[in-house]
């Protein structure tokens, strides 16, 4: 079962066009993540990213295929799936504190307002924002709301976490804070995750895997990619590893140019003799070329 | 030498209104007195043709007038001898009961209308035809039907203040953020605490401003209404003081319908003050 906790089937997107036919942003995507494992899908605007979150957070439905969570089908939003959204998403007439005791409340309705507000304040102090609770979020810088809406999607203890491009919208330092301290707070649980971003640098620095997307209309996972980075790694730190490159190569090559280009490349590859099963997507691991890495390095890897 | 916006504003308000009552004393003053009239006769002519004095109260015979009705507004003689605070007290029970039933009606239908596509466009040609009514339109209508003058006067404010409210209420209902609802989709919140708890925080703003409009029309309109239906009220002093020619007090009573209403929407927009939050 841990094997695939998450099983996405064959999910497709349809919308109607202009002229009544329906387009589809994506088609036939198949992959899985395991129990407690960092997935991060990358690709361009329009290829539907957003939409896989939505479905496997049940606020969308696929216009095919299904999703299975633990085992069983996803038909509608679940608490056990908490939404980190990119506009944070608080509701601007509660207090921090208030936020994330709505969460808490709907998660256990029978808890007496004390333990709720317990829970709330540990959760809050989790994130770094004991002192805060009593605050509106239009108080709040950009890093700080983004907290409380971690804090409220983790207060709930969700089998899995959806993030939706959670640090985009933040400047750098606070960005880099606040991704430590998902990724400390992700390993600490063993917390399942499935993130969309734009950051390379993001997605392999969090990520176990990277899923590929290529461009949309009708965009397919090209490759998933097994991050080789150690799954104990700094931020400040990352970049010095000898993969580290060869990784962020990989999928910046694929973003300028192959996630363009990727049906050609397709026909090519089985012109060639080499057949893709949309059900099992390449997976790759990038790594250094041997020739490249200093002896000691290897030596030490 | 600076001294504060509110108060150079008060005190430019004051020269204005100096400049103002200083105009109309002035207009309203009398000229000097015919000579060589017999007083008998003078007095039947009235001060008009002998002392040139405008029939127009000045401002002093107003000042006094109001200090007379402010010193004792509750008393009661009778159907057309009532003290000015009873008569706006009535006209004010009118527009709350009227107000008030409506709120009962458009806050829960504009939900509805505000979360039902469906509803809303079903009922939106019923309400582009109501909504432009004049409210005394109704008037001969609910003399008819309801056969009271008292309460059709107070349904003539409900379908007033009626569309405003109901329209607002449906406009903000329809437009919280998608996102919020979101979150109490994922929290899968339901139906009733989602209302309370979401919808109407969000769309409680919107819901006052409906409100807001509405007080001030149906403090329009209750004086129209109760120049019509007569008895009590505010509307009514002012036209039974018409009939006796009492200009003065209804100088008087127009300065009492512009403090209370704004009074009014004072209240109203405190209320949107207290629910309103920064985004």
């Amino acid at each position: 079962m841990s094997e695939r906790f998450i099983s996405i089937e064959g999910i497709a997107r349809a919308y109607p066009a202009a002229d009544g036919l329906p387009i589809a942003v994506f088609e036939d995507l198949w992959f899985s993540i395991r129990r407690g494992e960092f997935v991060c899908a990358i690709g361009h605007s329009g290829c539907g990213k957003t939409t896989v979150l939505n479905i496997l957070a049940g606020l969308d439905e696929p216009s095919t295929g299904v999703v299975v969570v633990d085992g069983k089908g996803i038909e509608g939003p679940s608490l056990d799936r908490a939404v980190i959204f990119q506009s944070h998403a608080l509701l601007p007439w509660k207090t921090v504190l208030g936020n994330v005791a709505y969460a808490v409340k709907s998660r256990w309705p029978n808890w007496s307002a004390d333990k709720i507000k317990a829970h709330a304040e540990k959760a809050l102090g989790v994130v770094g924002l004991s002192g805060a609770e009593f605050k509106k979020p239009a108080e709040l810088s950009g890093g700080m709301k983004q907290r409380v809406g971690i804090a409220r999607a983790l207060s709930i203890e969700p089998k899995i976490l959806l993030m939706d491009e959670p640090f985009s919208a933040l400047d750098a330092l606070t960005r880099g804070t606040l991704q430590d301290e998902v990724r400390r707070i992700c390993r600490d649980t063993s917390q399942t995750v499935f993130m969309i971003t734009h950051d390379v640098d993001e997605a392999i620095y969090l990520a176990d895997k990277i899923v590929l997307m290529t461009n949309g209309p009708g965009a397919q996972i090209a490759e998933i990619v097994d991050n080789p980075l150690p799954i104990d790694r700094a931020r400040t730190e990352v970049h010095k590893h000898p993969d580290y490159y060869a990784v962020r190569n990989h999928i910046v090559d694929f973003l300028v140019s192959r996630s363009k280009n990727f049906a050609e490349e397709q026909a090519a590859r089985v012109a060639g003799g080499l057949p893709r099963n949309n059900r099992h997507p390449p997976v790759v691991r990038p790594l250094a070329a041997p020739a490249l890495m200093p002896a000691a390095t290897r030596a030490a890897s | 030498m600076t001294t504060s916006l509110p108060f150079r504003a008060g005190l430019l308000s004051l020269v204005i209104l100096a400049i103002f009552l200083g105009a109309w004393h002035i207009a309203t003053a009398g000229s000097t007195p015919i000579a060589n009239i017999d007083p008998e006769y003078a007095k039947l002519l009235g001060q008009t043709a002998t002392q040139g004095k405008s029939a127009m109260p000045g401002p002093l015979d107003v000042g006094r007038a109001l200090w007379t009705h402010l010193r004792d507004p509750f008393y009661d003689r009778g159907t057309n001898d009532k003290g000015i605070g009873v008569q706006i007290a009535w006209s004010v029970a009118r527009v709350a009961a009227g107000y008030g039933l409506a709120i009962l009606v458009a806050l829960p239908l504009g939900f509805v209308i505000g979360m039902s596509a469906l509803i809303s466009r079903a009922l939106d040609p019923f309400i582009q035809i109501m909504k432009p009514i004049s409210p005394l339109a109704w008037m001969p209508l609910a003399l008819y039907t309801i056969k009271d003058s008292g309460l059709s006067a107070i349904f003539v404010i409900f379908i007033c203040s009626l569309w405003p409210m109901l329209i607002n209420t449906a406009f903000g209902v329809a437009s919280v953020r998608r996102e919020w609802l979101n979150v109490a989709r994922t929290l899968e919140v339901g139906p009733l605490r989602k209302a309370f708890t979401v919808i109407l925080p969000a769309a409680a703003p919107t819901i006052l401003t409906g409100m807001r409009i509405s007080i001030g029309i149906a403090w329009l309109v209750i004086v129209a209404a109760e120049m019509l239906v007569g008895g009590t009220g505010i509307g009514y002093f002012v036209w039974n003081e018409w009939n006796n020619l009492s200009i003065t007090n209804v100088i008087i009573a127009i300065l009492v319908i512009g403090v209370v209403g704004m009074a009014l929407d004072l209240v109203l927009s405190r209320l949107t003050r207290l629910v309103s939050y920064p985004e």
